[in-house]
């Protein structure tokens, strides 16, 4: 295990995040001969998609499906490549002139890095409906975790609900452990097909085609699937039932646990606390770095890769990993043999094919993006719908003076589960684009470190001058 | 609130920016039954009022100029008042608490500076008497049980106090919006002029007249005020500050550099830093507020840091306010000051009815004329 | 809520509020209550509702314990250990655990 004082005070290049994105780029590189590091907070690698690939209990390689098993062999190519890698590590902050914060075992430390591949991936889209603060309401992609990395498999009265391939995925992968599921609520409204259906031809050529319809068959053969135009979980000390209201009228399910999921959106966090730009991508309906075609971003030496670069699932972040790598040995090793990117371009064209119909078909409907009266909005300050609507009405134009009038953003989770919503409503209140309304403005530490982490780090003369009087 | 301006809209008072100096200047002229148009920038705006530490501070102030001093414990008297008013209004509590603070040192070095400071402040001529008193660690201790060991003593005003100056930003919009005052985001003025008797500011969204203008625009002053025949020498500086997760309570002061916040937070920090770019941050002033903050309260080592930021102080050349009316274009005021929140008492309830009647008392802000650096320049 | 495919990895003692739990090598905290079926880990600083694991991969902050005596800790990401002693925390944390 890799203590944080084992760490070097520089390397040539750090990749932040050790899933397909950050794998394939760190051993890339390392291969190259680039002193590579690759910090991952999680206990072990291969992030949301493949986690715990390496330690997972599920025996059964069925269970999961052989698209889990591909990450093996990410996992161990970049064990061998002789990439640092390290887990249970916490990046908290990355500035322009790419030092890197990051904690360790609860010791923090600042490493300097040649280069940042930053590949911190993606989270699941926010879903605020009323009751999703509830014990019991949980994400979809948070069962899948539990499954993979513990061989947990949801037992009780449970429902899922939502839109977007890892529902569907999910739903398969517990009905084959054995899990009980008694209805799938598809939030998918009708209309999305129209637009969709424009990219079939794309689509149809791409691998998640035959994959997705086969899915469907084998969840829908086995579990009802109601159509759901609103969705409530209601409880006091706990969810018990989930009231959804469709075609047929209002209906109520007693559960146990209900869990939700409508897509994935690229963690912007650290990116964004680096001053890297961002831009607003309406098909996706979340904010995406602006990155150049070997995903270097707008500050110099600052790549961002895999989904944090925009959604484009786990095969495509992995050849986006590498393209990323390859930019960054030419940069620090010019003589350096790297593989030819025309190959790996043409692996991720084909990957990225079926996205558009992906997008459109899985678009979340307003009504389950943009919140109305005492339905929570930021989880962390509880900070209503209502409260951002009717502070966006008074005149607040963005979420920077949104979160200074109301505290959204402000807690632990740092705008990550409110960002999008409060963007969101604030356009919509105020008759604009998101992209007009903005995001958060980060700061480090974007993920908490105790205050004596902090004041364990180095000082120079100038800096305690600033602060000592 | 309205906030767009119609055509034919007409308003008494225009007050430019809407940070905290002049939502409080505005909601006074507001009392006073004047008609307000507030202009300010959007979300991206360099915004102290999203940066302060939320003190409402009498301690060492006035060092350099003696009538500071008293105008400041005019503003700290008057904060209960203040605050009650804006709870009748808006039904939000502020927060404001008065139970003295402290400034906390941490060799004897710093003990014997801070003594030599408060003796110089109140040896000045014309210095209004208040007290406060140099304790030893024993003495603070007995106050704030939770200090370490390296305490070694530090300052202790009884007239000190702090609010939650976010809470105060939004009560104050809160406040206008409820009494119907015009709040125009993205305004941005760039050019004010008078003609036939009235100010006119143009703005990317076109001209906003008004009979009277009052500047409350913080360092951008230092651009505006010549427009108008005034004059507001800035000089921002950079400030850091470090924030922990919500605690239940343990500190009953405030520090001057670490206080909790009614809704648990710690803040910590007060730095200052030539630079004027609010979106760079330097770790190591952080760390080393964070460092003092362990030394001074042990306890918080394992509390977490979830957030730090910088921000640009409003700064005048002498860090002292600047109140002053035009006498080439009479209506037209500044408001110019770094302590938004300690003077925001002042602002609404002296300084605004002062605008209302359309001069300022000399009696009380003369020495806050912007004429001063004059003076200075030619002793 | 879940229950476990295999009980294959070793069994590893821990504490939850006084009682004792049998965790799996390889659970995080959060796994680990979540298996247990105890129902929640924390009740909110702002209104003191209380709050279970919600996304299980380090980004909600909802899973926050007190874990060893230091509190604010983010379960799901913390191995659980031989001998752990994790506490419900309820609301704010108290500054100094």
């Amino acid at each position: 295990m890799t203590a944080a004082a084992d760490l070097a005070p520089s390397y040539e290049l750090v990749v932040i995040g050790g899933g397909p994105a950050g794998l394939a780029a760190a051993a890339l590189a390392a291969r190259a001969g680039v002193s590579t590091v690759l910090f991952d907070e999680n206990p072990g690698v291969g992030g949301q998609i493949y986690r715990a690939i390496t330690s997972t209990p599920v025996r059964s390689r069925a269970i999961l499906g052989e698209d889990y098993w591909d990450g093996a062999a990410l996992a161990d190519e970049a064990k061998a490549s002789g990439a640092l890698i390290v887990n249970g590590a916490t990046v908290w902050s990355l500035d322009r002139q790419r030092l890197v914060g990051v904690s360790l075992g609860g010791k923090a430390r600042l490493i300097e890095a040649g280069r940042v591949i930053i590949a911190t991936g993606s989270q699941e889209r926010p879903f605020p409906i009323p009751g999703w603060t509830l014990p019991g309401v949980m994400t979809a992609g948070a069962a899948q975790t539990a499954l993979k990395a513990q061989g947990l498999v949801v037992g009780g009265r449970t429902v899922l609900a939502g839109s977007g391939p890892l529902l569907w995925l999910l739903a398969a992968q517990t009905l084959r452990a054995g899990g009980r599921i008694d209805a799938i609520l598809d939030t998918t409204p009708r209309r999305n097909w129209l637009q969709a259906m424009l990219h079939l031809p794309d689509f149809a050529l791409s691998p998640y085609f035959a994959k997705g319809l086969a899915l469907l068959r084998e969840v829908r053969a086995k579990v009802p699937v109601h159509r759901a135009a609103t969705i409530e979980a209601v409880g006091t000390d706990r969810v018990r039932e989930v009231v959804f209201s469709g075609a047929g009228g209002t209906r109520r399910l007693p559960v146990d646990l209900l869990l939700l999921h409508q897509g994935v959106v690229p963690n912007v966090n650290l990116a964004n606390a680096a001053g890297v730009a961002h831009v607003w991508n309406d098909r996706q309906l979340c904010f995406v770095p602006v990155l150049d075609a070997e995903f270097g971003s707008s500050v110099p030496g600052i790549a961002v890769a895999g989904d944090g670069a925009g959604i484009a699932g786990g095969t495509a972040a992995a050849e986006r990993g590498r393209i990323a790598a390859i930019a960054a040995v030419r940069a620090l090793k010019p003589q350096a043999a790297v593989p030819d990117t025309q190959a790996i371009r043409q692996r991720l064209q084909r990957e990225e094919m079926g996205r558009a119909f992906l997008d459109c078909l899985n678009r979340p409907a307003d009504s389950f993006r943009l919140p109305e009266g005492d339905t929570i909005a930021c989880r962390c300050e509880e900070v209503t719908a209502k409260q951002v609507r009717e502070t966006a009405q008074m005149g607040c134009e963005g979420p920077n003076q949104m979160k200074a009038f109301l505290r959204c953003g402000m807690g632990p989770c740092q705008g990550r589960l409110c960002g999008l919503t409060v963007t969101e409503l604030i356009a919509a209140e105020r008759k604009t684009t998101p992209d007009e309304v903005g995001y958060y403005r980060l700061r480090p530490p974007v993920k908490p470190i105790t205050l004596a982490e902090l004041a364990s780090l180095p000082i120079s003369e100038a800096e305690r001058k600033a602060v000592e009087r | 609130m309205a906030t767009e301006a119609r055509a034919g809209d007409e308003f008494d008072v225009a007050v430019v920016g809407g940070g905290l100096v002049g939502v409080a200047t505005a909601w006074g002229l507001s009392r006073e039954g004047c008609r307000v148009v507030i202009l300010d920038e959007g979300d991206r705006a360099v915004r102290a009022s999203r940066g302060n530490f939320a003190l409402v501070w009498v301690q060492s102030k006035g060092l350099g100029l003696a009538p500071y001093a008293g105008w400041t414990i005019r503003s700290s008297n008057a904060w209960r008042g203040f605050s009650d008013l804006l709870k009748q209004e808006t039904g939000l509590d502020v927060s404001f608490q008065r139970p003295g603070g402290f400034h906390l040192c941490l060799s004897e070095k710093e003990l014997e500076a801070r003594a030599n400071v408060l003796k110089r402040l109140h040896n000045q001529p014309g210095i209004v008497d208040y007290k406060t008193e140099i304790l030893t660690h024993d003495q603070v201790k007995a106050m704030l049980p939770d200090i370490g060991p390296e305490v070694v003593g530090g300052s202790f005003c009884p007239l000190d106090g702090h609010v939650n100056s976010l809470r105060l930003f939004r009560t104050l919009h809160a406040a206008l919006n409820a009494r119907g005052v015009t709040y125009l985001p993205s305004h941005r003025v760039d050019a004010i002029t008078k003609e036939a008797g009235e100010f006119r500011l143009a703005t990317p969204y076109g001209e906003i007249r008004a009979a009277k203008v009052a500047l409350a625009a913080g360092n951008a002053n230092m651009r505006l005020a010549p427009m108008v025949g005034l004059e507001a020498p800035m000089r921002p500086e950079r400030g850091q500050i470090v924030v922990t997760e919500r605690l239940r309570p343990f500190l009953n002061h405030p520090v001057v550099t670490l206080r909790q916040t009614d809704e648990g937070t710690v803040m910590i920090g007060d730095s200052k830093e030539e630079s004027v770019d609010p979106s760079g941050l330097t770790i190591g002033v952080s760390a080393t507020e964070a460092e003092r903050a362990v030394r001074q309260f042990p306890l918080l080592a394992n509390v977490n840091v979830v957030r730090t930021w910088s921000a640009i102080r409003v700064m005048t050349q002498d860090g002292f306010p600047i109140y002053d009316e035009s006498q080439t274009h009479p209506g037209a005021f500044t408001v110019c000051c770094h302590s938004g929140v300690t003077l925001a008492a002042n602002h609404a309830l002296t300084i605004a009815p002062m605008i209302a009647r359309g001069a300022l008392d000399a009696s009380l802000v003369a020495p806050f004329s912007a004429r001063r650096f004059h003076v200075q320049e030619a002793g | 809520m879940f229950k476990r495919l295999a009980d294959s990895s070793p069994a590893i003692a821990i504490s939850v509020d006084g009682k004792t739990v049998t965790a799996r090598a390889g659970d995080t905290v959060a796994a680990a209550l979540l298996a247990a079926g105890i129902d929640h880990c924390r009740t909110t600083p702002v209104t003191g509702a209380p709050r279970a694991p919600y996304c299980l991969m380090g980004v909600c902050f909802d899973c926050l314990v007190t874990v060893d005596g230091v509190g604010s800790r983010q379960g799901c990401l913390i191995p659980v250990r031989e001998g752990m002693k994790v506490e419900t925390q309820l609301g704010r944390r108290e500054a100094g655990r």
